[in-house]
């Protein structure tokens, strides 16, 4: 039985959701002092505000999209990807090393290039785990989640060694080369009179973003791979019965989600830093988590979330420059949206399935329908 | 390496592997009573901060302590209340507590102690103080090789280490030795089993996550007022997730898992030691590749190329009552 | 006897779950001292009674006496305290426990194991004595028979001290022989003044055994009768509420060119278990051959090998032509495109994706046949008139391919399956139990269209453990055991007691066989496949 509508799933529980972790927030921004409302506004202003606040948005939303759409495409197929952190950090590497040593014409041809490198990176790093959990059945969360500290070590090692230029003291690679540096939206905006975005990193990546979250929906709703994924995310032994190798989906599956996640890279690398630097990835792919699952594995549902985080994100960062407020407020709210719209999912269900039951009319008697198994 | 040397990296070995064993401890209550915990690091975490907080403002390690394992309880709560109550996914739930926890020692930390998300430096009788056990002055110099054993390796360590050695051989004894470990087993394997023998499934799953909660807090205490003198932001370093690769590699065996406990501690404590490496070894190891040899291990213990390591039959699975 | 109450009373029990009645205010007495049988078709509502009087789910009406008593019984706990035990269709064992561990679960004397074990290893012998319910104390759990299995359940009850059995589809895993010996344990529990509720949707069980008998029909208690003053068409026809044909009608098989041919096949899993010892089997066009036998003999794995999605050694063709086994031409896929179609034995986890849409479910496994498909994206139109098109033939209900697979009955859900694989008109049909868990009105349609795709000169291979069905479909039987084939016989030339002794391994039928000698031959198969793995 179809315990409740199907916008009821789909919107009314990631929104009691999100107000439970919003109210909780609060909770904890009286607690340590600060006035809530206050803290609001000022989020709101600084994030939204302004062209230039929107540039920052905008910018984090690009990255969340990224890392959402990594974690969303693997829960098709029922893994769960902890490992976006460690994948964009490889994402990092493969777009420094494309930009650095690869002489690029122009930048649409360098972001081209950096896109593939970034995903091919991104995916090498999420085909080891793929491989162990469809051959040797190695749970896929431990893996990930070994695979992003073995990540930080590599990223560790080369930029305190081999990708330093000689005589910088910073673990960081150089500077990208201007023919990679992509048009920010300050670049494609902006007229003589009016300047917009001035100094923001939203870049010409937000497209590739969108354009991201299409072909995603296209994939999983319209293709034979996405139905593929779909099935087999739901019932393994049946997705043998039909004929699909599971190794295939794992791989094929994880390979995308780490390109996808190690894609963000084109955002956060190539289009703000212009050289790669340590810990570039900032939690990112930890809150592709939280878009992921607010946003209920839809391509939409995380272009929504990801704007959401993005807000979040910037306004915090706002908060933390005007008020005590740490930073860190951020990662509290990140943990409360993942508790409530991930793992505590049926407490804001049950309650709402049962009111929806009781306001069905009763079943007429003519139509006696059997009791399903 | 000179036997003092090697004295010196096992004495920090075992001071590096009490945390790890307590949190691998703790996991092992969790994960054997099916209730998988990958939030063993915010646990952690959050009983470091209130541990070193309280401790620092009442000046007792104790009521430090005391006050850890409360915050590291109140974490388990919730994941129990999401896993077990609520039947949740427990992995999610475990990434939640890990953040929640991230986040909230820091802005807890700077709103209390304004200094950008540590507590004051501890001393005095809000650490744990070292504990020489008898004679150890004596035996070091008057026996060889016995002596400096017993006097640099097994004595001179704080109250918690000696805890986290003993809880070895009581986990063993509870688990396989008790009625509540039977039950606690069987919970693991098959809830139905011990649902439709009369026996609470919800409540032995909270009792053995409350124990995790318990050893997570004392894991965390022992973090930063015995391993350190203070908290800061994001100290427990990973030490959660190599406390579950440690169980992974123990199979869910309390023996084993003070085995895996050690030898990531050694590991930790041979980074901490480059130059004995380079004598050692006559090259240079990374750092970054001692750091990362852990997980490294885990993985490859887990494509199961050493070993096949079969999980609880019911971990991770919400019990829902069926005919 | 002499006394008259009731060992247990339900009155006006009611249950609902959301809008599903699944009991309708249900009384019934039951006698101490007797057998009491509980038949019904599937989904009919005898496990959530039985469920409700052993405190699994909470009735929403009615009230319990337990001897005269008025009880409350809200969980197990206190369902053990009032005497009840309860042996589950799926047991309720902890897999690597001893027999002993398992049974002193939850009964344990002390906070301290070693007194508990021991007390309950002295129980044990004793109980073994009394009802002929021999087992190996220190034996795994995963190490023994399914038939060992139950014996650990009844002893865990009697442990307790249970004055009152539930049994729920006890037999469903047993050879005929276990299966008797289970009686016999049965009426010696009777004899010592037990009650023993059966639940059972085999009317031959319940003739055998019982003294009375209720029978329920969608979730209400149509009628209870002494089992001597009644007879199995009028039981069926109490729980159908129609007159019912117990016999197939069909017309006597022409077989002509042989379809498939296995030979010499032999599947080792993933424990170094073999699975599947040599077999070897050949169906014609035309004819329905019947794989009789008891769950766990090999016929699951015979059909995952055959439907392309276990790996095996041996040879096995197709029209004259051989078929990849081991390579990469050996999946689900490629077989369906040589023709081979396939109802799996079960639905829920391998014949239906149960939150995908009927429509969905239509495709599932020809989701890549080019009418479903246009260039890279799928034609979701096409596969919708497709359903629709299907159900309507099938007569599914609700008609709508729009609904969720999980929102079918069981019935329905299975005739979207047969619709999926029968329709595509294979020259192989496997089909592995075709009417586990379906109700009366849905089995006559599938046996229908069973016989039908074999009148149109296809090959059938039917696996299914219901002895009754095997017999009224089959044009030949095929009788599996530890893997092997035993033996092949002609419907009208065989009895059910010939294949039972077949289903036990014992292929000298003529003779007669003690019952400890087939047992005897089950232990050995037990011990060699413990030794294996």
């Amino acid at each position: 039985m179809q315990k409740m509508p199907q916008w009821a799933d789909v919107v009314l529980i990631p929104l009691i959701s999100l107000i439970l972790a919003a109210l909780l927030s609060a909770l904890v921004i009286l607690a340590i002092g600060e006035n809530p409302w206050a803290a609001l506004k000022l989020m709101v202003e600084g994030s939204l505000g302004s062209t230039y606040a929107w540039g920052y948005t905008l910018y984090y939303t690009t990255n969340f999209i990224f890392t959402g759409l990594a974690v969303a495409i693997a829960i098709h197929a029922r893994l769960f990807n902890i490992g976006g952190e460690g994948q964009a950090m490889l994402g990092g590497l493969g777009v420094a090393l494309i930009a650095l040593f690869i002489p690029w014409p122009h930048w649409s041809l360098a972001l081209l290039g950096g896109a593939v490198g970034a995903a091919l990176f991104g995916a090498a790093w999420a085909l080891i785990p793929a491989w162990l959990q469809a051959k040797r059945g190695s749970h896929i969360v431990i893996t990930t989640i070994m695979f992003n500290f073995i990540a930080a070590a590599l990223l560790n090692y080369l930029l305190i060694g081999a990708l330093k230029p000689s005589g910088s003291m910073e673990p960081a690679t150089g500077r990208f080369p201007e023919a990679t540096h992509l048009p920010t939206f300050q670049d494609m905006f902006s007229t003589a009179e009016t300047a917009l975005f001035r100094g923001a990193p939203v870049n010409v990546s937000f497209f590739v973003a969108l354009l991201a979250c299409v072909a995603v929906w296209a994939l999983i709703w319209r293709t034979r791979l996405g139905y593929e994924i779909r099935a087999f995310g739901q019932s393994e032994s049946a997705a043998k019965y039909a004929g699909i190798s599971p190794t295939r989906i794992i791989v094929v599956t994880m390979l995308m989600s780490g390109g996808l996640a190690g894609m963000m890279a084109i955002n956060n690398v190539m289009g703000e830093a212009e050289r790669l630097v340590l810990n570039a990835v900032e939690g990112a792919g930890f809150i592709g988590i939280a878009v992921a699952l607010m946003g209920r594995s839809h391509p939409f549902g995380v272009l929504l979330a990801a704007l959401l985080f993005g807000f979040l994100y910037q306004g915090g960062a706002e908060l933390a420059l005007w008020t005590s407020i740490p930073r860190e407020l951020i990662v509290v709210i990140q943990a409360l949206v993942i508790l409530f719209t991930g793992a505590l999912d049926n407490m804001v269900r049950m309650p709402l399935e049962a009111m929806f039951l009781r306001l069905r009319p009763a079943p007429k008697p003519a139509r006696k329908t059997e009791p399903a198994e | 390496m000179d036997f003092l040397t090697l004295l010196q990296v096992l004495d920090t070995t075992i001071r590096l592997a009490t945390p790890l064993l307590l949190a691998c401890l703790a996991g092992l209550f969790s994960e054997r009573a099916g209730i998988f915990d990958i939030g063993l690091e915010g646990k952690m975490l959050a009983s470091a901060f209130l541990t070193a907080a309280v401790a620092a403002v009442t000046g007792s390690v104790l009521i430090g302590t005391a006050a850890g394992i409360g915050a590291a309880l109140m974490l388990s709560g919730i994941h129990g209340l999401a896993s077990i109550t609520f039947r949740g996914n427990q992995l999610i739930s475990g990434v939640a507590i890990n953040f929640l926890a991230a986040g909230l020692t820091v802005v807890i930390a700077q709103s209390w102690f304004g200094q950008g998300g540590r507590t004051p430096q501890l001393s005095g009788s809000a650490r744990f103080e070292t504990i020489d056990l008898p004679l150890a002055g004596e035996m070091r110099g008057d026996i060889p090789f016995i002596g400096p054993i017993y006097a640099e390796l097994i004595s001179g360590h704080s109250l918690l280490v000696y805890i986290g050695l003993l809880a070895v051989p009581v986990t063993w004894w509870v688990l396989f030795r008790t009625r509540f470990g039977l039950r606690l087993r069987a919970v693991g394997e098959n809830p139905a089993a011990v649902d439709t023998a009369g026996i609470s499934v919800v409540g032995l799953r909270f009792a053995a996550v409350a124990i995790c909660g318990l050893l997570t807090g004392l894991a965390g205490a022992y973090l930063s007022t015995g391993l350190q003198a203070g908290f800061v932001k994001d100290m427990t370093a990973g030490r959660g997730y190599i406390a579950l690769a440690a169980l992974i590699f123990a199979k869910w065996r309390p023996w084993y898992a003070l085995g895996a406990c050690l030898l990531f501690g050694f590991l930790q404590a041979l980074a901490l030691r480059p130059d004995v490496i380079e004598s050692t070894l006559g090259f240079e190891v990374g750092v970054q590749l001692l750091d990362a040899l852990p997980y490294i291990l885990t993985v490859v213990i887990l494509a199961g190329f050493v070993g096949r390591a079969i999980p609880p039959r019911a971990g991770g699975e919400p019990y829902v009552k069926e005919r | 006897m002499t006394d008259h109450t009731p060992a247990i009373e339900l009155k006006g029990i009611s249950k609902a779950f959301g809008p599903v009645q699944a009991n309708k205010d249900i009384s019934i007495r039951v006698m101490p001292g007797t057998i009491h049988g509980i038949i019904g078709e599937n989904g009919a509502g005898k496990s959530t009674l039985m469920s409700i009087l052993y405190g699994f789910y909470k009735a929403d009406a009615g009230e319990i006496f337990i001897n005269g008593r008025p009880t409350q019984i809200p969980d197990s706990q206190a369902a053990i305290r009032a005497g009840i035990g309860m042996v589950f269709q799926h047991f309720k064992l902890v897999q690597n426990f001893t027999v002993l561990e398992n049974v002193v679960l939850g009964a344990e004397e002390g906070a301290m194991l070693r007194p508990s074990l021991a007390k309950a290893r002295r129980q044990l012998k004793q109980l073994a004595a009394e009802y002929e319910l021999n087992i190996d104390p220190d034996a795994r759990i995963e190490d023994i028979g399914v038939g060992m299995q139950q014996r650990v359940e009844i002893l865990k009850a009697l442990y307790r001290q249970a004055d009152i059995l539930i049994l729920d589809e006890p037999t469903g895993v047993l050879t005929p022989a276990e299966a008797d010996h289970l009686f016999r344990i049965l009426k010696g529990l009777r004899d010592q003044g037990k009650t023993i509720i059966l639940i059972t949707h085999k009317l031959r069980e319940i003739m055998e055994i019982t003294d009375t008998v209720s029978v329920m029909r969608r979730g209400e208690m149509t009628a209870t009768v002494q089992t001597a003053e009644t007879s199995p068409p009028e039981l069926a026809e109490l729980m159908v509420g129609r007159k019912v044909l117990l016999q197939v009608e069909k017309a006597p098989a022409t077989p002509g060119r042989t379809i498939l041919e296995v030979e010499n096949l032999t599947v080792i899993d993933s424990k170094g278990v073999e699975r599947l010892r040599g077999i070897g089997l050949e169906i014609r066009a035309g004819e329905i051959l019947g794989l009789a036998g008891v769950a766990g003999n090999g016929q699951s794995e015979l059909l995952e090998v055959l439907g392309g999605y276990r790996k095996a050694e041996g040879r096995i063709r197709l029209n004259g032509e051989e078929i990849d086994l081991t390579g990469r031409k050996s999946d689900a896929r490629t077989r369906r495109a040589r023709g081979i179609a396939h109802v799996p034995e079960d639905r829920h986890h391998e014949g239906l994706i149960l939150d995908f849409t009927a429509w969905e479910n239509v495709a599932f496994g020809y989701h890549d046949k080019p009418e479903f498909n246009k260039g890279i994206f799928m034609d979701n139109a096409a596969i919708k008139a497709d359903a629709a098109a299907k159900m309507e033939r099938f007569d599914v209900r609700p008609p709508n391919p729009n609904l969720a697979a999980k929102n079918f009955s069981g019935g329905n859900q299975q005739k979207i399956v047969v619709a999926r694989e029968i329709e595509r008109n294979p020259d192989l049909l496997l089909i592995g139990q075709p009417t586990r868990g379906v109700d009366i009105g849905a089995i006559e349609f599938i046996h229908e269209q069973i016989v039908a795709l074999r009148d149109m000169g296809k090959a059938v291979l039917l696996v299914s453990v219901e002895l009754d069905e095997i017999m009224s479909l089959s044009d030949r039987i095929a009788v599996m055991f530890d893997g092997q084939i035993m033996g092949e016989r002609l419907p009208s030339e065989t009895d059910e007691r010939e294949l039972g002794l077949l289903m036990a391994g014992i292929t000298d039928t003529d003779k007669p066989h003690s019952e400890a000698e087939i047992e005897a031959n089950l232990a050995k198969k037990r011990a060699s496949a413990a030794k294996e793995a």
